[in-house]
């Protein structure tokens, strides 16, 4: 029976950029370890040999001519932000303290 | 008017007999009297729906050469943008958000002269096989408004089951049109992956996701894959290749000669006795049509499921990284200073629902250093080994069937507890998924122990989609003559009239 603690869910979480209640960490680690188990079937079967699939269509790198074409304008782009200033996303802060 | 198909409804446009004005209110008025209860729409577009109506009635009355589901309405999954209409997915994170283009299929909507009326309810971000883990709440299953429809795009399916709309877009990642194509009594097409655009549709698991039609009839669903389909340079991965003739194919309805492979592994043990029942007999009706039966062994589909939950969520905890609340939705906690990183987490906190939460964990984990081997890396290497399955098996036969999901439509409630449960839904559409190959659902009849519609899958190889409605269409034929009428016509009324 695999399991994952409340800390591991808490670490997974962060990496995860999530700040989850104590109650949602508590449920997802009691959940965690049925969820595993089911998922670690994949490992019952000799893998040996066999290449990993990533995606279902044999595609290589896709092009298209170098014309510039239309794109969205800067009001259409800001359109849905939270925040803006100066035609720009407004965002707070992202290196620290202010002076 | 609206309980005629859309090819019906396109014919009587064509000879006058009614306008697309007159077809999309009638279409309005159903819905404002009947989602009241089941909740299809978390949106409906009245104004911009009469206008794109009008439109194409004056275009008619010019002369001018529409195309054949010119003036039809459709629902459209919240899944996908919309240029100037709410568009959420489903999600909490995204509400009041308007898309300032349109995805690649909407274009193609909007260009063919077919009435978008509205956004349909969802799982959030397409997770979830009932709906009921959309942020707005669930939808009801019109066959009995206390079950769920299924999912993901259960409200696409329950618009079509409930006559609000003849035609809606789902998308499929799992299964999410097949599934509740088939617990709604309605079908539902998952086509080819890289056969119809991903461009605006919002991303979940890049390499399974797929946009897909619903509709009452097997015609009426390839009228609307024939309008959606096709090469599009906004998106890498679309196949750049002539569209299959699949209108043709629904037409034509032929399978004399054909070899039909049952999996397996896909039926008996685990698979609702009526559901079996009714496959079962739709089997004997194939081959009473001259389609030759054979059985296939797909030894690796019992890993499909396990793959999928780990494929998926891996990709999805890439994708839903973007819901950052910088650029766009929700921002919460932007205050004294807070710094960037602290808003980030505390708005994915509030805006993520709890399945969309436990998948981006399980995702984080099965791509963390140390496990990656382990878990995502044994997942595309079980994909590569279902690929070869289906390889072998479409060697022996032409399409693949099975029952579409092993049970029929379940309480609402009954399962959101369990998720295990709740996945297991999913056993026998995942693969078509994981191949990247075709798949169709499609009414086989009412299971005995419960009266509730059981859906009949038909798969096909990559890029002949059209076989799908060959199947499809014939199977159909004689279900139809055999019960005398649609299967939508025993469905219990929900109020309004049809």
């Amino acid at each position: 029976m695999s399991s994952l603690s409340r800390d591991d869910v808490a670490k997974l979480a962060g990496l995860a950029r999530i700040e989850m209640t104590e109650d949602e960490l508590v449920e997802l680690s009691s959940q965690f370890g049925m969820i595993l188990d089911a998922v670690a079937r994949v490992q019952e079967v000799n893998l040996d040999g066999v290449k990993p699939t990533s995606h279902p269509q044999p595609m290589l790198n896709i092009t298209r001519p170098d014309v510039v074409e239309p794109s969205l304008s800067p009001e259409d782009a800001l359109s849905g932000a939270p925040a803006q200033e100066d035609s720009r996303f407004r965002v707070p802060q992202i290196l620290g303290e202010a002076e | 008017m609206i309980n005629k198909t859309a090819a019906e409804m396109a014919q009587a446009l064509t000879k006058g007999e009614t306008s697309s004005v007159a077809l999309t209110q009638a279409h309005l008025d159903r819905i404002n009297s009947v989602d009241s209860k089941v909740k299809a729409f978390l949106h409906v577009d009245k104004d911009g729906a009469l206008a794109q109506a009008a439109d194409v009635d004056a275009k008619r009355a010019k002369g001018e050469k529409l195309s054949p589901l010119a003036g039809i309405p459709l629902a459209l999954k919240d899944i996908l943008a919309q240029k100037g209409v709410p568009t959420t997915a489903g999600s909490k994170i995204l509400q009041g958000w308007r898309p300032p283009y349109d995805s690649t299929v909407v274009a193609k909507l909007k260009a063919a002269g077919v009435v978008i009326v509205g956004k349909t309810n969802m799982d959030e971000f397409a997770m979830g096989s009932s709906t009921e883990n959309s942020g707005y709440g669930p939808t009801f299953n019109p066959w009995d408004l206390t079950r769920t429809p299924g999912g993901s795009s259960g409200g696409s399916a329950a618009a079509v089951s409930s006559f609000q709309t003849p035609l809606a877009i789902g998308s499929d990642t799992g299964g999410s049109i097949r599934q509740p194509a088939a617990l709604t009594g309605i079908v539902g097409v998952r086509p080819t992956y890289g056969a119809v655009s991903r461009y605006g549709l919002i991303a979940y698991s890049s390499s399974l996701d797929q946009a897909g039609p619903f509709g009452r009839t097997v015609l009426d669903t390839a009228l609307l894959h024939e309008v959606i389909a096709g090469h599009d340079a906004h998106d890498a991965t679309s196949i750049n290749a002539a569209v299959p003739a699949v209108v043709a194919a629904a037409k034509s309805g032929d399978v004399k000669g054909l070899k039909i492979g049952v999996i397996k592994q896909l039926q008996g043990e685990g698979y609702q006795k009526g559901v079996q029942t009714r496959f079962d007999e739709s089997l004997k009706l194939l081959a009473s049509l001259g389609a030759e039966i054979v059985e296939v062994d797909c030894p690796n589909f019992e890993y499909a499921l396990a793959a999928y939950y780990l494929i998926a969520p891996s990709e999805a905890s890439s994708n839903l990284a973007r819901f950052d609340a910088m650029r766009y939705g929700l921002r919460v906690g932007d205050k004294d200073g807070a710094s960037a990183e602290a808003v980030m987490n505390i708005t994915r906190d509030a805006g993520f629902g709890r399945e969309v939460k436990r998948r981006i964990i399980l995702g984080t984990y099965a791509l963390s250093s140390g496990y990656y081997d382990a878990y995502y890396g044994s997942a595309q290497k079980i994909r590569t080994l279902i690929i070869e399955d289906y390889a072998k098996a479409f060697a022996k036969a032409d399409v693949l069937v099975s029952p579409t999901a092993p049970t029929t439509a379940y309480k609402i409630g009954e399962k959101v507890d369990d998720p295990m449960a709740m996945y297991l839904g999913d056993v026998a559409t995942i693969p078509v998924n994981l191949a990247g190959i075709c798949g169709m659902s499609l009414p086989a009849g009412l299971a005995e122990e419960d009266g509730l519609p059981v859906g009949f899958q038909i798969m096909a190889p990559a890029m002949q989609d059209q076989r799908l409605y060959q199947v499809g269409a014939a199977l159909e034929a004689e279900l139809i003559s055999k019960w005398g009428a649609p299967i939508l016509s025993k469905a219990p009324s929900i109020g309004g009239a049809t």
